[in-house]
């Protein structure tokens, strides 16, 4: 079970901010361990962000993400105490799903 | 409903070009950059759970376990370690204190408890390092606040001086070969001077740290194990009279500076 | 347990024994780094005791002399390897660390310190910059000489230096001594240019 992320969602106006900080090795798929044998890539390929079920934002990611990965987006509209949901997929098939009330 | 989407705003990508000119203002700009979206924050996240848990052979949380402040105190302990504690007779730094609660309160043995101090930077994590995330962060904005008026505080103090200026290896460096001036720097990584109030404020306040080089979250017992290592002397060990006297020398000459810490560093 | 059972605080001999052996007590062996790394010999131990400050006359009279003497001068004369290798040498900050390889590289990491080449803009600051070392010193014997004892061992010329003394404790061969003099010495070295 991968370890949770953090969100913050924060209106301003009519607008949120979403900053989302994930948990994950992001490798790369071409570094290659001490033997010299190459490691596997194994990072997010997918991520979709909700505001009340509705989707406000779908990426598509590849190796060139960091490790423990910060995402940061604003999207129109949004008022306090509505729910984002966060959910990435990775090149394993593995998920996470998170969510938060906008503040 | 993707037009609805005005900026993705920013990735964390580690590595940087560094210009010749202006270093140190472009790396407390990619700093400030990161700063936001630290990452230490979900070692934080990680060490909450921990300390909230209840693990080890007699299944018990933190909870009951005292940093200094009494028992499940967390709010500002960092800020006084490390100091002396009556029930072990011994000073000890916060990790040192959490090895302590996990073989007396815990129930683990002692060698369980120190197993995994720092992660390896791939998929195997440390519990220490989390729990350290946790409760320093904790310690944010609380001025650093050594008593050292124990005999033994104040002999791990003078301990831990003499092992800052202490010559050996096969390349004769002493902690003071690179921390012992102002404005120094190794290839172009500025150096704090820690004989320095200014330079021991600066440094220690902002340890632990998540590493972007790394992917991890590091504590000072790891930054006094990677020091030594480049020193070329043989490995530090975890938790050992010598660190603790090392940390009380330092974190004692932090005095008076705000904690601003877990931070994030290239 | 306090040190002494006296209201006044532990002598400076006292702490400095105790430091000792904490200190020894506090390291493990690991790798190539042996917990004999922590046996000082007669230099480390007193710049030691001048925790960073510039021992007096006696003492650092003393401890030129003995590393003076101590150096091993190229048996062929000759100061000056290839200064290409002494680049490379340079360069390199592998070597004697308990995470290293035993069997290699090591190098002499001299950009950590010092300037050298002003093609290689990634230099520290803790030693002085050698850029035109020999360009403002002359490319005489003497020079070379000096050059060579230098690396062989610092401490034989500033006592306490921070400079590791790279022949002395073997990180260098004599070979790779000769190739970073030649770095600092020959006249179409980038650090002449």
């Amino acid at each position: 079970m991968p370890d949770p992320m953090r969100i913050r969602a924060n209106v301003t106006g009519d607008t949120t901010e979403v900053r989302v900080l994930m948990s994950h090795e992001m490798e790369t798929g071409q570094r290659k361990d001490a033997a010299g044998k190459v490691i596997p890539g194994w990072f997010i390929q997918n991520v979709t962000a909700t505001h009340n079920s509705k989707t406000v934002l779908m990426a598509q990611w590849g190796p060139a993400v960091s490790k423990n990965p910060f995402l940061s987006f604003k999207f129109k509209g949004g008022a306090k105490g509505d729910k984002i949901q966060i959910t990435w997929v990775d090149n394993r098939g593995e998920k996470r799903t998170d969510e938060a009330l906008i503040a | 409903m993707s037009a609805r989407v005005l900026a993705v705003a920013a990735l964390t990508v580690a590595g940087v070009a560094l210009a010749q000119t202006n270093t140190v203002d472009e790396i407390a700009k990619y700093r400030a950059a990161l700063q936001d979206g630290n990452p230490a924050e979900l070692w934080e996240a990680r060490g909450e759970g921990l300390w909230k848990t209840a693990r080890g052979p007699k299944q018990v949380t933190f909870e009951k376990c005292d940093l200094g402040l009494g028992p499940g105190v967390v709010k500002g302990a960092y800020a006084q370690l490390p100091r002396y504690f009556p029930d072990a007779d011994r000073v000890m730094d916060l990790e040192t204190r959490l090895v302590y609660c996990m073989v007396t309160q815990q129930g683990y043995t002692l060698a369980d408890a120190k197993k995994q101090p720092f992660g390896d930077g791939n998929e195997k994590k440390s519990d220490i390092e989390a729990l350290v995330a946790y409760v320093t962060s904790e310690s944010r904005g609380i001025k650093m606040n050594i008593a050292n008026t124990h005999p033994k505080e104040q002999e791990a103090y003078r301990i831990g001086e003499k092992m800052f200026f202490f010559r050996g290896g096969t390349h004769d460096f002493s902690c003071a070969t690179c921390h012992g001036e102002d404005g120094k720097r190794i290839r172009l990584q500025d150096l704090p001077n820690l004989t320095s109030k200014d330079g021991a404020q600066k440094a220690y306040t902002t340890w632990p740290a998540y590493r972007v080089s790394q992917g991890e979250l590091r504590t000072f017992q790891w930054r006094l194990f990677d020091c030594f290592r480049q020193q070329r002397f043989p490995a530090l060990e975890f938790t050992s009279d010598g660190s603790i006297a090392l940390t009380m020398f330092l974190a004692r000459n932090a005095n008076g500076a705000a904690f601003d810490a877990p931070a994030i560093k290239r | 347990m306090l040190l002494s059972g006296c209201a006044s605080p532990p002598s400076d001999a006292e702490v400095n024994a105790k430091a000792l052996a904490v200190l020894k007590a506090s390291f493990a062996a690991r790798g190539q780094a042996g917990l004999d790394r922590l046996d000082q010999d007669e230099t480390q131990k007193a710049c030691t005791t001048y925790a960073g400050k510039v021992p007096d006359k006696a003492v650092t009279d003393r401890i030129e002399k003995i590393n003076f003497e101590s150096i091993r001068w190229p048996a062929d004369g000759k100061f000056l390897g290839n200064w290409q290798n002494g680049e490379k040498i340079a360069q390199e900050g592998r070597g004697k660390q308990f995470s290293d390889d035993p069997a290699g590289p090591v190098g002499a990491n001299c950009y950590a310190c010092h300037q050298l080449t002003p093609q290689e803009v990634s230099y520290g600051t803790i030693g002085p910059s050698l850029y035109q070392f020999a360009k403002v010193r002359g490319y005489g014997a003497d020079i070379q000489k000096y050059a060579y004892g230098k690396i062989w061992n610092a401490d034989a010329y500033n006592a306490c230096s921070n400079m590791p003394r790279f022949g002395h404790s073997n990180i260098l061969t004599e070979a790779q001594v000769k190739d970073v003099t030649a770095l600092l010495m020959d006249p179409n070295s980038p650090v002449n240019k």
